[in-house]
Formats: C-alpha cells, sequence, structure tokens
C-alpha cells in the first residue's frame, strides 16, 4: 500500500472509495445456536441499542455534559460475547464502554445516571461516561487512554492462572488501538505467559476521523497481525450476532481449557460520529447508507422470524426493553447532583484523600 | 542484629513479606534467574519458584498492566522497573491507570501495587540511567511515594508498601546499594508517612531524602566543628508527607534547608518550602534555603555528575554562608 499524496480524497475522506460491508452469509441461519440464546441476543441487542439512542437524545437536551461515544451499530460484538461468557469472566472496555457495561449486568438507572453525572451513578458521578465500572460483576473498567487496558487485562488473567481458577478475560478495543505500543507489548506478554485473555477488535473503519486503512500497514488491523504474535488471524461479521458469539465461544472455550490468548477482529460500523461533537462527515454517504442497511438489528429480528420465533415475542422483548429505559432515564434524572463531600472520597483505598499529615 | 548491605536489604524485605503473605507475587525484567540488573533480587527464585518470582520482557506498560490488573483482583504485586528514568515508558499506567482507578470508580477497585525502581545518580550513567525522579511521581494524585536511605527503612518501609492497599512507588538509590546498616530482629514493619530526625540540632534544620541523607549528615558534623548545630531529617515518604516532623524541627531551629537531588524545578523540596512558609513564617529567620541538583540533564563523566548532584561540601558551604 502507498498513499499518494495529490489524491485530492486525502483532502476530505468523504471522497474517498467507499468501504462497504460484506453481505450477511445466509448459512448463518443455520449456525448451531440454540433458539433462547438467539432470544437472548435479540434482547441484548435491543438494549444496547434503546439505551445508546436515549443516551443520544440525552446529550441533545444537554442533560448529559462531556464527551460520550456510542456504540449504535456495533451492538451485535459487545451482545454476542456477552452472550458467550461466564458470569465470573473479566471484561474490559475503552471509553466506548457503555455497551459492555450493560452486556455485563450493570443496572440501566446506574449508568444512565453516571452519564448524568449524578449521585445516584455507577461511579458516583466521579467517573462519567468514559470510566464506566461494575467491579461487583467482574467489569473491570473502561480506559479512556487507548492500548493500557489490554495490558491491564493480561493482569486480571494472570490472577485467574495463578488462582487456579477457569475465569476467562474479555478485552474489548477499537481499530486505532491496534497502532499503539501497548497492544503490542499485552500481546506478546499474553501469549509468552499462555494466559487467558481474549482480546476484541471492534473495528469500525475508523480510528477516530481518519480511515483506519489509511494509518494501518495492514488492511485488517488486528488480525494481520496476530501471526506476529503467534495467534491465529480472526475475522468475523462484526453486525452478525450469532457470526460473533460463535466465534466468541470458541476462543473463550479456549482460553478456558488453558490454550491461551486470542485475538478477535469483528468488523463493524458505528452509526454516528466518534464522540458526541462528530457528525462523521469524513465518510462516503454511500458507505453510510450500505452500513445501515447492514444494520444488525433488523437482520436479526427477520432471521429469528424465520427461525420461527413469533413476532410478538420479539416486540415484547422490545417494549420491555423500551420500558426498562425509560425508568432507568427517569431514574437518572432523578438523581442528585454530587455534593462537595464527594470531591475528596476515594483517591486511597480507604476512602480518604491525605496527603500529609 | 544482623548488618546487611542495602543492595541485600531489598530481597530480605520482599522475602519477609511473601513468607507471611503466599498470595504475593513480583514480575519484573532479569529479576528471576539473574536475581535482578543490580543483584537486589537475588534468592527470591530458589525460595519463592517461578510462579511467584517472574521474568517479563522488555515491556514496561505489560509489566505494570500485569501487575495492577492481578491487584485489582486482590493480589498484592511488586513490579520492578529496572531504571526509574524508565517510568517514563510507562508513566500512563502509573499516573493515569493505577493512580487514578480508586477514584475514578467510586472506591470500587483498588490497586495494592509496589512499584520498586532504582533511582538516582552516582554511577556515571548518563543522562537516561541516572535520574532522581520521585518528584514526578509525586505530584500525581493517587500514587505514594517512599524513597528509604538506610537497609533498615528498606526493609521496613518495603513491609508497609506491600501491606499498604494503594499503588505505592518506591525508589530504591543505586548509590546506596554498597552501604550497609543493622537490621533489628524479627519482623520489621515500618510506617508510611513517617520522617525520621536522624540527627539532632538546634541551629538549622536540613530535609533530605535517600542519598542526600548520608551526605547530610557528614556535612552536619563539618558544620558541628565550626559551631553550627544542625538537625537532619530523612523526609523518607514524599506522600504521604510528615508535614510534622519537619514544622516541629523548623519552630525549633527557625531555618530550613532542602536537599534534593532532583532537578531543581518544581522538587519536592520546594512543595516542603511551601509548606513552611505557609504555616511556619513567624517562625523562620532567615529564607529557606534548596540545595538541588541544578535544571539540567546528567552529564556522564564523573566529574561533571559530581558537580551537578549536591555534595557534602556543598551542602555545607551553602549552610555555613547562609546561615549568617
Amino acid at each position: 500500500m502507498s498513499i499518494d499524496l495529490n489524491d485530492p480524497a486525502l483532502l476530505d475522506y468523504s471522497q474517498r472509495p467507499p468501504r462497504h460491508p460484506e453481505p450477511v452469509d445466509p448459512a448463518n441461519d443455520g449456525l448451531p445456536i440454540p433458539l433462547n440464546v438467539r432470544t437472548d441476543l435479540y434482547k441484548r441487542v435491543q438494549e444496547l441499542r434503546q439505551f445508546e439512542k436515549r443516551a443520544y437524545d440525552l446529550f441533545m437536551q444537554n442533560l448529559v455534559k462531556g464527551t460520550s461515544h456510542l456504540s449504535l451499530g456495533m451492538e451485535a460484538v459487545s451482545a454476542g460475547f456477552a452472550a458467550a461468557m461466564q458470569p465470573e469472566d473479566y471484561v474490559f472496555a475503552t471509553y466506548r464502554g457503555h455497551a459492555h457495561t450493560l452486556s455485563k449486568g450493570a443496572d440501566m438507572g446506574q449508568v444512565m445516571a453516571e452519564l448524568l453525572g449524578r449521585e445516584n451513578g455507577l461511579l458516583k458521578g466521579k467517573g462519567g461516561s468514559m470510566h464506566l465500572t461494575h467491579a461487583e460483576a467482574n467489569m473491570m473498567g473502561s480506559y479512556a487512554i487507548i492500548g493500557a487496558h489490554l495490558c491491564i487485562a493480561n493482569g486480571t488473567a494472570w490472577s485467574a492462572q495463578m488462582r487456579g481458577t477457569d475465569q476467562v478475560t474479555v478485552c474489548f478495543f477499537g481499530d486505532g488501538t491496534t497502532n499503539i505500543g501497548a497492544f503490542h507489548e499485552a500481546l506478546n506478554f499474553a501469549k509468552v505467559w499462555n494466559l487467558p485473555v481474549v482480546f476484541v477488535c471492534e473495528n469500525n473503519l475508523y480510528m477516530e476521523y481518519t480511515p483506519i486503512d489509511l494509518v494501518a500497514a495492514v488492511p485488517n488491523p488486528a488480525a494481520d497481525r496476530a501471526p506476529a504474535y503467534g495467534l491465529e488471524s480472526i475475522v468475523v461479521d462484526g453486525n452478525d450476532p450469532d457470526a460473533v458469539y460463535m466465534v466468541a465461544a470458541d476462543a473463550i472455550t479456549r482460553a478456558r481449557r488453558g490454550e491461551g490468548p486470542a485475538l478477535v477482529e469483528a468488523q463493524t460500523y458505528r452509526h454516528g460520529g466518534h464522540s458526541r461533537a462528530d457528525p462523521g462527515k469524513y465518510r462516503p454517504a454511500d458507505e453510510v447508507e450500505a452500513w445501515l442497511d447492514r444494520d444488525p438489528i433488523p437482520m436479526y429480528h427477520q432471521r429469528l422470524l424465520r427461525l420461527g420465533v413469533p413476532e410478538g415475542r420479539l416486540s415484547e422483548i422490545t417494549q420491555d426493553v423500551a420500558r426498562r429505559v425509560d425508568e432507568a432515564t427517569e431514574f437518572a434524572k432523578a438523581g442528585a447532583h454530587p455534593g462537595e463531600e464527594h470531591l475528596f472520597t476515594d483517591v486511597w483505598a480507604d476512602g480518604g484523600s491525605a496527603w500529609r499529615n | 542484629m544482623a548488618e546487611l548491605t542495602y543492595r541485600d536489604a531489598v530481597a530480605y524485605g520482599i522475602a519477609q513479606e511473601m513468607r507471611r503473605d503466599p498470595s504475593l507475587v513480583m514480575l519484573g525484567e532479569d529479576i528471576a534467574g539473574a536475581g535482578g540488573v543490580f543483584k537486589t533480587t537475588v534468592g527470591l527464585l530458589d525460595e519463592f519458584g517461578p510462579a511467584r518470582i517472574r521474568d517479563t520482557p522488555i515491556s514496561e506498560q505489560a509489566i505494570l498492566g500485569a501487575a495492577m490488573g492481578a491487584a485489582m483482583t486482590g493480589i498484592p504485586v511488586i513490579a520492578e522497573i529496572m531504571f526509574s528514568d524508565f517510568i517514563a515508558v510507562c508513566f500512563d499506567l502509573l499516573a493515569n491507570e493505577m493512580a487514578k482507578s480508586a477514584y475514578m470508580t467510586g472506591g470500587q477497585l483498588s490497586v495494592p501495587v509496589v512499584v520498586r525502581t532504582a533511582n538516582g545518580g552516582g554511577s556515571r550513567f548518563g543522562a537516561q540511567h541516572s535520574q532522581s525522579v520521585e518528584n514526578w511521581c509525586m505530584m500525581i494524585p493517587g500514587l505514594k511515594v517512599v524513597a528509604p536511605s538506610t537497609p533498615a527503612d528498606v526493609v521496613g518501609l518495603m513491609a508497609a508498601s506491600i501491606r499498604d492497599p494503594d499503588p505505592v512507588v518506591f525508589f530504591e538509590h543505586k548509590s546506596l546499594f554498597a552501604s550497609k546498616g543493622e537490621i533489628p530482629e524479627g519482623e520489621i514493619v515500618d510506617e508510611l508517612g513517617t520522617a525520621r530526625v536522624v540527627r539532632e540540632g538546634t541551629d538549622c534544620t536540613i530535609a533530605a531524602l535517600a542519598l542526600m541523607v548520608p551526605r547530610a549528615l557528614e556535612a552536619a558534623d563539618r558544620l558541628a566543628d565550626e559551631g553550627i548545630s544542625a538537625e537532619v531529617i530523612d523526609v523518607r515518604s514524599l506522600v504521604p508527607l510528615d508535614t510534622k516532623t519537619v514544622l516541629a524541627s523548623v519552630e525549633k531551629t527557625s531555618r530550613l534547608y532542602t536537599v534534593e537531588e532532583n532537578p531543581r524545578l518544581c522538587g519536592w523540596g520546594a512543595e516542603v518550602a511551601s509548606i513552611v512558609a505557609d504555616e511556619a513564617f513567624w517562625d523562620l529567620d532567615g529564607p529557606i534555603v534548596r540545595i538541588t541538583t541544578p535544571h539540567i540533564p546528567l552529564p556522564a563523566a564523573e566529574a561533571l555528575e559530581d558537580m551537578a548532584i549536591p555534595s557534602v561540601d556543598r551542602i555545607y558551604e551553602t549552610v555555613s554562608k547562609t546561615i549568617g
């Protein structure tokens, strides 16, 4: 690959040739996944979609301050992995972590309240959107400076290895992370120590505002690097919950058996911009269009109907989620703004912040 | 009572805690089979085995990340960063991750990690292997910072750091490794955030850290010869900082000198000076004087390095000239 610096498309990425999604594999209807698991996957993607849409609406109402990074369009990755995990498995996420925190069982209301900076938030308002953590469910945090958390994920995997448990650590990150040094340190370390960790690259084709193919040396930024660390190259359709589930179950099972780490690249697309401030105008219009047509949720809805799940069951799930998102919103809005007493708590493990006597 | 070198006290202190807590583990570059590049971990692999004393790749981010992740699950971890200069390679893990974890998560997580690292000059290693970087760590809310000056303090503060539930950066001074001292019998556990008056005096207070402590003591001997009675404080712990001991001493002596190996700007002594100026101004009979390495990278040549780092002569002369 060489870049022609005279190419006018470099002045406006939206003029570059679009990267269209692969079509859904029709054979995925026949994957050996029980219908109750598939119905659970449907509920999960609905939760993530409806939560993120509401989070977006609350930004627009200026109830959410700061920044926020949504997983709209990318729900199948989080749902597919979460469904394949055991409750005691560990999860790590980036700043784009609402989905992974909810998928690990955090209370929707507490997550929403955290986005609103309220005292009843998951982190008492002290972490915000980019640091969601739910330690009691082993959701070990959302890390907003990319790279480091792959190294930290090795640590929980090492802990499980030392304690002789069969817990697996699943660590999510974006395509942009594959270009930072910590990514490479973490993969080498995980392989050398044979750690039970599954690294999951959510490749949404844009590092932030720049197309990943312009800044990565290889077409598949994670999968093509895997062999350098003695790992298999794995690419999965990140917009198909069933495809993700199968790959996740396999990688997690192998890690649980002591067969070491895995690196999975899930190809997907975010429906919106990188963050709240970004309308995503750098993407070719027909590319966005094509990926919206590959929205995982209507596709999955149709698949479940084909497999015999009654429409009524699916709409019941959808409506139940809608009600819970409404309740979460009310819970969050009703929360108090944190008082001054919270400013000086929890710097140290003893709850305090004293640095001198 | 046994006499140990500062170097051997490191392994002695770690071994004391590893015998006590079978979950305690350590990782780092060349720490296992090689016993550490400074030979500070000799014998630990033999006693505790390769599952607890683990060699790593040259990957400082991976080292601190693995330490942090394991610690978040309740396993106490000692991580060695070979030279403290290398903290710059993994500062994200230290400054942005470990230090903020408890606060950002509303107290959900804690990180019982001790980051041990060889700090300081005097070895003629040049600008990238000689720095005193304790002030880099002191400025980050959420990190504790310790720098012992004697073998006994290495053991006692090591135990205190390992038993502390927060991330502690433990600075071992390269130029003190060969120094010797008495180690009391039995289990030794010290307390973070406690300075020590190591020489009593009435005319001035000299606050020093790590290698600067023996130099301040020697300077105080020479000052005594000309009738100046200097009190010397070994600060030992920068975070938490024992300001009470310093303020009580200044109340008695009315003069304060800090002796810092770190380059001048934002050295730890500036914070101590600020606190004393705020809270003991009316006790002072003269300006607070900071004796520091100048604000330059450290040179390699013996002659130049010795000019840069505060020496016994410089401490003695500065106090002698300014005490008035």
